[in-house]
C-alpha cells in the first residue's frame, strides 16, 4: 500500500522545478498524475517518464490564466483516471526584485493574474470533481515571499493572495471534505531561482539567507505536497507548511 | 487515552520504513498521542525509546511494539529531572547506538482558572513541565543528535501556542514552544540538526477529554471547520513527517495540525 493509492492528482506547471518533483513523487507514491503546463514538449517528457518507470501519468496542454484549459484539464482527469482528488496548483512567476514605483501596471497585473487568478480559476475547476469524488487536497504554491517581505512586491502579493485564499477555501469547502493549504517553499534550486541569480556568488547569497545554508531540492519541496496530498494530513486544512531552512524563522 | 483500537505494526514491511534506521525517543510516550507516535515510528522502522513517568503503561507501549516485530525499550523519564533525561538518552545511544529523533510530547493541561485565581505554584507547575521540560529535553539531546550526524527535533505545542488561550500558564509554555523550537533550530542548523513545532488542534484524548463535557464540545466543534476532533494518528503523521528525511529542509518552522481552527 503506497500512500496516495486510489488518488487522481493534477499538477499545474508540471514540465519542470518543484512541478516535476511533484508529479514524479505523486505518481511514485501511487497517485495517477495528470501533468500540465504550457511547455509541452517537457510535460509530456514528465509524463512519460513517469510511465516509463511503471507509473500512470498523462499530459495535458494548460494556460492556468485559461478557464477552458482549466475545464479540460479537470476533464481529462476524470476520463482518464476516473476521477480527481488532489490539485496541486503551482505555477508561479517571478518578474524579480524592483521597487515599487519602477513597476509596470501591465507587470503588475501579468504576475498578479498568472500566481493569484490561476489559483482561484484551478480551484474553481476543480472543487466540483473533488465533491464528486467525495473529498480531496488542494495544495497551492506560495512561498516565503506570501509571509515575509518580497524584493518583488508584485510576487509578494500575488503570494500573500494565495495565502488567504488558501484559509478561504479551506473554510468554505471543509464540509464537503476538502481541504485546501499551501506549501511555501524557501530559496529553491531551480531554473526559476537561477533566472535572477545567475553568478556563484548570488546563488551562495540566497543560500546564505537560510539558516540550512542551502538552498532547497525540489524533492525537498515536493515530499511536503504528498504529505498534504495524502490522507496523512487528514485534519491539515487552511494552514502554511514552510519548507525554508528557516528563512522565515530568523 | 485514545479510544481507537491500538495500532498493529504492519506485517513484514513491503518497502523500507520511512523511519528505518533511525532511533527515536519519545516523551509522554506512553498513552495518548505518545503512545501513537511510538507505534507509528515503530511501524516506520524507528527503534523507540517510550518515556513516560507511568512505567506500566510505558512498559506495555514497549512490549507491544517488540511483539509486532519492532524494537523498543522504556524508560522512566519525568521531564523536569535532568538525571532522567540524561538517562533516556544513553539508553538511546547504549541499547540502539545512536539518537536521530527527539518528540517532545509530554505536557500537562492547566487547572481552569481566571488570571487573578491562578496560583503561582499552578503557574510554576505548567511552565516547569511543558516548557523547562521541553527545554531539559533539547539540551540532552542535542549532543547525541550531532554524534549521530544530525537529527529532528519535534516539540509538541498546540493552537494554544499560537491564539488566545483561556488556560494562560498552558497558553503562555505553547507560546514560548514555539520560539524555543525555533531558538533550537537556528543553534542547531550548523549541525544538521532540524527542530520544529506541532500545533494539534482539539483532540480526542484524555489529556484534552479531562475538561471537556457535552456543553463544552458543541462549543469547541463549532470552532473546527472540519467539524470534529483531530484523531490522535493524525497528528502523529505529522511528527512522522517531521523526524523523517522528507522534512530535511524544514527547520524552525509550525505544522499546524487543526482542523482549520487557527484559519478562520
Amino acid at each position: 500500500m503506497r500512500r496516495l493509492d486510489g488518488k487522481v492528482a493534477l499538477v499545474s506547471g508540471g514540465a519542470r522545478g518543484i512541478g516535476a518533483a511533484a508529479a514524479r513523487l505523486l505518481a511514485g507514491e501511487g497517485a495517477a498524475v495528470v501533468v500540465s503546463d504550457v511547455l509541452d514538449d517537457e510535460g509530456e517528457t514528465v509524463a512519460r517518464t513517469i510511465s516509463e518507470s511503471g507509473g500512470r501519468a498523462r499530459f495535458v496542454r494548460l494556460d492556468v490564466t485559461s478557464e477552458a484549459d482549466w475545464q479540460r484539464a479537470v476533464d481529462v482527469a476524470r476520463e482518464t483516471f476516473g476521477s480527481l482528488s488532489v490539485l496541486f496548483s503551482n505555477v508561479g512567476i517571478n518578474n524579480g526584485p524592483k521597487p515599487v514605483v519602477d513597476v509596470s501596471l501591465a507587470e503588475w497585473n501579468h504576475v498578479l493574474t498568472v500566481n493569484l487568478t490561476g489559483m482561484f480559476l484551478g480551484a474553481r475547476a476543480t472543487i466540483p470533481a473533488m465533491r464528486a469524488a467525495g473529498g480531496g487536497s488542494i495544495i497551492n504554491t506560495c512561498s516565503v515571499s506570501g509571509l515575509v517581505a518580497s524584493g518583488s512586491p508584485a510576487y509578494g502579493a500575488s503570494k500573500g493572495g494565495v495565502r488567504q485564499l488558501t484559509k478561504a477555501i479551506a473554510k468554505q469547502y471543509a464540509a464537503d471534505n476538502i481541504r485546501c493549504n499551501c506549501v511555501c517553499p524557501g530559496p529553491t534550486d531551480t531554473a526559476a531561482i537561477r533566472a535572477f541569480n545567475v553568478t556563484d556568488d548570488q546563488l551562495t547569497g540566497k543560500a546564505a539567507t537560510t539558516m540550512l545554508g542551502r538552498l532547497a531540492r525540489p524533492a525537498e519541496v515536493a515530499a511536503a505536497v504528498v504529505f498534504l496530498a495524502s490522507d496523512e494530513s487528514s485534519f491539515v486544512t487552511g494552514s502554511e507548511l514552510v519548507v525554508d531552512g528557516g528563512v522565515t524563522a530568523l | 487515552m485514545t479510544k481507537e483500537p491500538a495500532l498493529r505494526i504492519v506485517e513484514s514491511q513491503v518497502r523500507p520504513g520511512r523511519l528505518a534506521g533511525k532511533v527515536a525517543l519519545i516523551s509522554g510516550a506512553a498513552q495518548g498521542l505518545g503512545a501513537v507516535e511510538a507505534v507509528l515510528f515503530a511501524q516506520e522502522g524507528a527503534k523507540v525509546v517510550v518515556g513516560d513517568i507511568a512505567d506500566d503503561l510505558a512498559a506495555g507501549v514497549a512490549a507491544e511494539i517488540v511483539r509486532s516485530g519492532g524494537d523498543a525499550r522504556c524508560v522512566h523519564l519525568d521531564v523536569t529531572r535532568e538525571d532522567d533525561w540524561s538517562r533516556a538518552v544513553a539508553t538511546a545511544e547504549q541499547e540502539f547506538g545512536a539518537l536521530h529523533v527527539l518528540v517532545n510530547n509530554a505536557g500537562v493541561a492547566q487547572v481552569p482558572s481566571s488570571i487573578p485565581d491562578l496560583p503561582r505554584a499552578e503557574w510554576d507547575r505548567v511552565l516547569g513541565i511543558n516548557l523547562t521540560g521541553m527545554l531539559l529535553g533539547t539540551q540532552a539531546a542535542m549532543p547525541a543528535l550531532a554524534r549521530a550526524g544530525g537529527g529532528s527535533i519535534i516539540n509538541t505545542s498546540s493552537v494554544a501556542g499560537l491564539v488566545a488561550s483561556k488556560a494562560v500558564a498552558y497558553g503562555a509554555a505553547k507560546g514560548g514552544i514555539r520560539l524555543m523550537s525555533k531558538a533550537t533550530a537556528l543553534h542547531g542548523a550548523k549541525e544538521n540538526i532540524r527542530c520544529n513545532s506541532i500545533h494539534p488542534g482539539p483532540m480526542d484524548t484524555n489529556f484534552d477529554g479531562v475538561y471537556r463535557n457535552e456543553t463544552t464540545l458543541v462549543g469547541t466543534l463549532a470552532r473546527i471547520p472540519l467539524g470534529r476532533l483531530a484523531r490522535p494518528i493524525e497528528v502523529a503523521y505529522g511528527a512522522l513527517y517531521l523526524a523523517s528525511d522528507e522534512s530535511s529542509f524544514v527547520t524552525g518552522t509550525e505544522l499546524i495540525i487543526d482542523g482549520g481552527v487557527t484559519a478562520i
